[in-house]
């Protein structure tokens, strides 16, 4: 009988539609990370000046001259950026050169910070409304960027550092150079 | 040495299992029922090195290995013993061998003790067993290897996150394991019935301990993530409709159906076709279940280290499994004869709506968890919560109640309308009574919590009127298992409904020495005090609470500030007395010398887990009365056979 | 009535349980999702005040105020655009701060503003949710 056929392969065909949608899901998967589209292109145009006292401010002239630096993005108010501390202390030890964009933060709060978790900064710029970060490409903190000697953007890192990523990170600059 | 033995074990039971499936596949192609015999042995063998597979994983954890990359990546040598073993399971590689253990556990229990079964749909269902468990083994023993050495072995290990140091989390996951792997081992039961054409009361039989099984630790697994997510998250709720909890939801649901309907099979051989569908989608679930929590395709409250590459892989293996299953049944099922009939009104009715209830439940279910995903492939971005699961699977929950009510007293076959009502009448009236009580008395309960409470107390009774005028001693111990389960629902009810019609409230910003009224309880804040764990310090409110005129005593709410990963936590204070629940927790400082309290008085909130905790004690007793009655009568058959034997000696003689 | 015969009845009521599952978990799915606007969504489009919604943004700096019950919050929400004031009743969870993106979950007031009955805060390394990021990322593409 017709309908008794259908009946029969139905569930069959409502499982491939399920399959389907779960599916999606994975070849969309939910990466809710924000990529930068500056990824491969130079720095904007910008100038931040010192957060703190003892430091330079930030310019992408900065990052034209020498090898490749980072570019640290970070705020002491945020808690993923205290974990990452020690990671950018091993990258300074490691002789990497490091800069930092603070956003939104205040010279109290960032000596502070750096005089409890560490301070791996060569420069340091003070992004008070965040407009800086956002023309970077950075949609949140902690991020890193690789910058390579000519102040183009190679690479960005989403998130804190981990012990892990330091060989990729390591990577990155030796390609930059 | 311990590690290449434990994957030498895995390598040798990977080789079983595929030995095992080729003896299924050529015993029943060309009909030698000696390859068939063959099959047992290899079954137990299989189980028998998968435990020992895990028990050297265990060995491995507990001697803090270190250069066992797994032990280093997950466990610490300072860590107690117990966190060291549940480390074994606590992670990707660990859990996936405890899967395969349980997997080839059961596989060989079934091979063990199977004795009803037609023995070539016992082959059948055994080689179905080894394919599933092939798939598993693949995995392990490709991409997740949890043996694997690291070189040069670090000092010490990296821990165990310290969120997941916790006895609750670390036996809830094996928990679900066993629930889920007891419904792998019912889908073989319905492949091999389906491959054999053989779909009748002795496979019911057979399948049901092993359905009965899983559905009791899906319980107990449910109950314990319910109240584990209430004291752990400090929001006060029990059941957040979350992915993570909606994936063991789902396969419970259909297990739960599977259960009744199998009992229909075993007992009148009906709904043959019907429950071989449910035990398709009661193991479809689970890997659903576990497919959706591993992937992290959907966001949840419970955050888990997540891979899509390993969603990848479940989701391949539902796609063969299932598939395969559900194009296996096309083909086949218009070959097996149809099952004995019944009427509109009779016991068999009565189960086919339960099923038909439980179905539309998890349809809802499964709908509004995987929405989320087909919205955001189409580029919008929402999410599904409490408000849309609460109205639309609140009402089909409680009018399954209402059937509860007749189900376990209609007869089997045929039953009049008119009898039933009168075995119902006083269940009714107390429904009703209850009804009527709370509206005039709590007239602001709210429609569905005054239904749920008035349909708990007439469950309570109704779930106890099958053992009416019986004889208490005589009454098989299952019937007890049906009747405890059907109270624990009533009672669970009750909890759920008091909770949401009773509970009250207070948010306030209070300064050291004021008191705020809660419920019954006057609770009074006395200071605050700084507090330090093995890796957080916390901020604790030191409150005096006090009933009336009753003894005044402390409660501790604390906030916590874990330093690795670096989080805030609400941990609340709950005080369980007899009728209800004070619970309390810490919010920020205020600013101007305040300090945020959040306090619950939740009548009778515990009736919900002990509800959840007599279910499973219910489905615990079934299964001891089914196998004792399995084995009285297979001793008295033996007897008989025996005497039959004595009677031929002596007549010969 | 024939074995047959009955088996169809079951298979078809089964379906129409599906069915009708599927039907209603839909139509409900219609007024109970609850969908993600950013401020400037809301300054521009229409959403009646019953929807539960979620608004996603940034907090902005200063605008942070405790009123004097000391449980209640009011803060602005901006993405850069529009900026949206938000009251809520609770507890706030840790990852709340000044400049800082935010998930509120609730209902648009009558008056305008936003009622939160939730504030978000998943247990991430990421302080912004990504659906924060992605709306910022539009509106300021949409301005260059």
């Amino acid at each position: 009988m017709k309908v008794t056929r259908i009946l029969i392969w139905l569930p069959l065909a409502l499982f491939a539609i399920l399959l389907v949608v779960v599916a999606t899901g994975i070849v969309k998967p939910g990466d809710r990370t924000i990529h930068s589209r500056m990824v491969g292109k130079p720095l904007p145009a910008f100038t931040l000046k010192p957060m703190v006292a003892n430091k330079p401010g930030l310019s992408p002239q900065g990052f034209r001259e020498g090898g490749p630096r980072l570019l640290n993005v970070f705020a002491t108010w945020c808690i993923p950026c205290i974990a990452e501390a020690p990671e950018l202390m091993e990258l300074k030890r490691r002789g990497v050169a490091i800069d930092a964009v603070a956003v939104r933060d205040t010279p109290g709060d960032v000596r502070k910070f750096l005089a409890r978790h560490g301070d791996p900064y060569a420069r340091i710029g003070d992004d008070a409304k965040g407009e800086v970060q956002l023309e970077i490409g950075s949609s949140g903190v902690p991020e890193t960027f690789v910058i390579d000697g000519q102040g183009k953007i190679a690479m960005q890192h989403i998130g804190a550092i981990r012990r892990d990523d330091i060989p990729d990170i390591m990577a990155a600059l030796e390609r930059a150079k | 040495m311990i590690a290449e033995a434990g994957l030498a074990a895995l390598w040798i039971a990977a080789a079983l299992a595929l030995l095992q499936l080729a003896l299924a596949v050529t015993g029943i192609r060309f009909d030698r029922d000696d390859l068939s015999a063959a099959i047992r042995p290899v079954a137990i063998a299989q189980g028998v090195l998968t435990a020992l597979a895990m028990l050297l994983l265990i060995a491995v954890f507990t001697r803090s290995d270190m250069s066992v990359l797994l032990v280093a990546e997950n466990s610490n040598s300072m860590k107690p013993m117990i966190y060291k073993i549940a480390g074994a399971w606590g992670n990707h590689e660990g859990s996936m061998l405890l899967w395969v253990t349980i997997l080839g556990i059961a596989g060989g229990a079934v091979a063990l003790f199977e004795k009803r079964l037609e023995p070539r749909t016992l082959t059948a269902t055994l080689g179905a067993q080894a394919l599933i468990a092939m798939g598993f083994y693949a995995f392990l023993l490709i991409s997740s290897n949890p043996f694997a050495r690291i070189w040069p072995p670090p000092a010490d290990g990296q821990g165990l996150n310290p969120l997941l140091q916790d006895p609750g989390l670390a036996f809830h996951p094996p928990t679900l394991y066993f629930g889920y792997v007891g419904l792998s081992v019912a889908f073989s039961f319905a492949v091999g019935a389906l491959v054999m054409r053989d779909v009748g009361p002795a496979f019911a039989r057979a399948m049901r301990p092993w359905v009965l099984g899983a559905w009791i630790f899906l319980t107990l697994g449910i109950t314990a993530g319910s109240y584990w997510a209430y004291y752990e998250l400090g929001w006060g709720g029990w059941w957040f409709w979350d992915p993570v909890e909606n994936a063991s939801l789902m396969p419970w649901l259909a297990a739960t159906a599977l259960l009744h309907s199998v009992t229909v099979l075993a007992t009148r051989d009906g709904l043959r076709a019907w429950t071989i569908m449910l035990a398709v989608v009661a193991f479809s679930m689970s890997m659903i279940g576990t497919f959706l929590v591993r992937s992290g395709i959907l966001t949840s409250v419970h955050s888990f280290a997540v891979d899509p590459e390993r969603g990848t892989f479940i989701l391949a293996l539902l796609a063969i499994y299932i598939g395969g299953a559900l194009a296996l049944f096309g083909w086949r099922i218009g070959t097996v004869r149809a099952g004995n009939t019944f009427e509109l009104v009779s016991r068999e009715a009565g189960l086919v709506a339960n099923n038909l209830l439980l179905s539309v439940m998890l349809g809802i279910v499964l709908i509004g968890t995987l929405y989320p995903l087909v919205a955001q492939a189409m580029g919008v971005q929402l999410s599904v919560g409490k408000p849309f699961f609460d109205k639309t699977v609140g009402p089909f929950a409680l009018v399954l109640v209402a059937l509860l009510y007749a189900g376990p007293l209609l007869r089997w076959r045929r039953d009049r309308v008119q009898a039933v009502f009168n075995r119902l009448t006083v269940p009714i009236a107390i429904a009703a009574l209850a009804i009527a009580g709370i509206f005039v008395l709590a007239p602001r309960a709210g429609i569905l919590p005054t239904l749920g409470l008035g349909l708990a107390a007439g469950l309570a009774a109704a779930s106890v009127a099958p053992l009416w005028k019986r004889d208490l001693r005589r009454t098989p111990l299952f019937t007890y298992g049906m009747v405890v389960a059907h109270l624990g629902v009533a009672v669970s009810l009750a909890g759920m409904a008091s909770d949401s019609a009773f509970t009250v409230e207070r948010l306030v910003a209070v300064r050291v020495g004021q008191a705020v009224q809660v419920g019954p309880y006057s609770v009074t804040l006395k200071g605050l005090k700084p507090a330090v764990g093995e890796n957080w310090s916390a901020i604790e409110g030191v409150l005096e609470a006090q009933r009336g005129d009753g003894a005044p005593f402390p409660m501790g709410p604390q906030q916590r500030f874990f330093s690795a990963p670096p989080t805030v936590t609400n941990e609340a204070a709950i005080k369980t007395v007899f009728d209800g629940q004070l619970y309390t927790t810490l919010g920020d400082a205020d600013g101007q010398g305040r300090r945020q309290l959040r306090l619950w008085w939740k009548p009778f909130v515990t009736l919900i887990w002990l509800g959840g905790g007599l279910i499973a004690l219910g489905g615990l007793l079934s299964l001891l009365g089914r196998l004792l009655r399995e084995t009285r009568s297979a001793r008295r058959a033996r007897k008989r056979a025996r005497e039959e034997a004595d009677w031929g000696e002596e007549a010969w003689t | 009535m024939k074995a047959k015969h009955q088996r169809l009845t079951l298979g078809l009521l089964a379906v129409a349980a599906i069915v009708g599952a599927a039907v209603l978990a839909l139509s409900a799915l219609r007024d109970q999702a609850s969908f993600f606007y950013s401020p400037s969504d809301l300054a521009r489009d229409h959403v009646s005040t019953d929807k539960h919604i979620r608004l996603g943004g940034m907090v902005v700096t200063g605008s942070v105020a405790k009123l004097s019950d000391g449980v209640t919050t009011r803060f602005a929400v901006t993405d850069n655009v529009d900026q949206i004031t938000v009251v809520y009743r609770g507890i706030l969870p840790d990852l709340f701060r000044e400049g800082s993106g935010v998930v509120a979950e609730g209902h648009l007031a009558p008056g305008g503003g936003f009622v939160a009955d939730n504030i978000l805060a998943k247990h991430d390394e990421r302080y912004m949710p990504p659906q924060v990021a992605g709306a910022m990322h539009k509106t300021k593409s949409l301005d260059k």
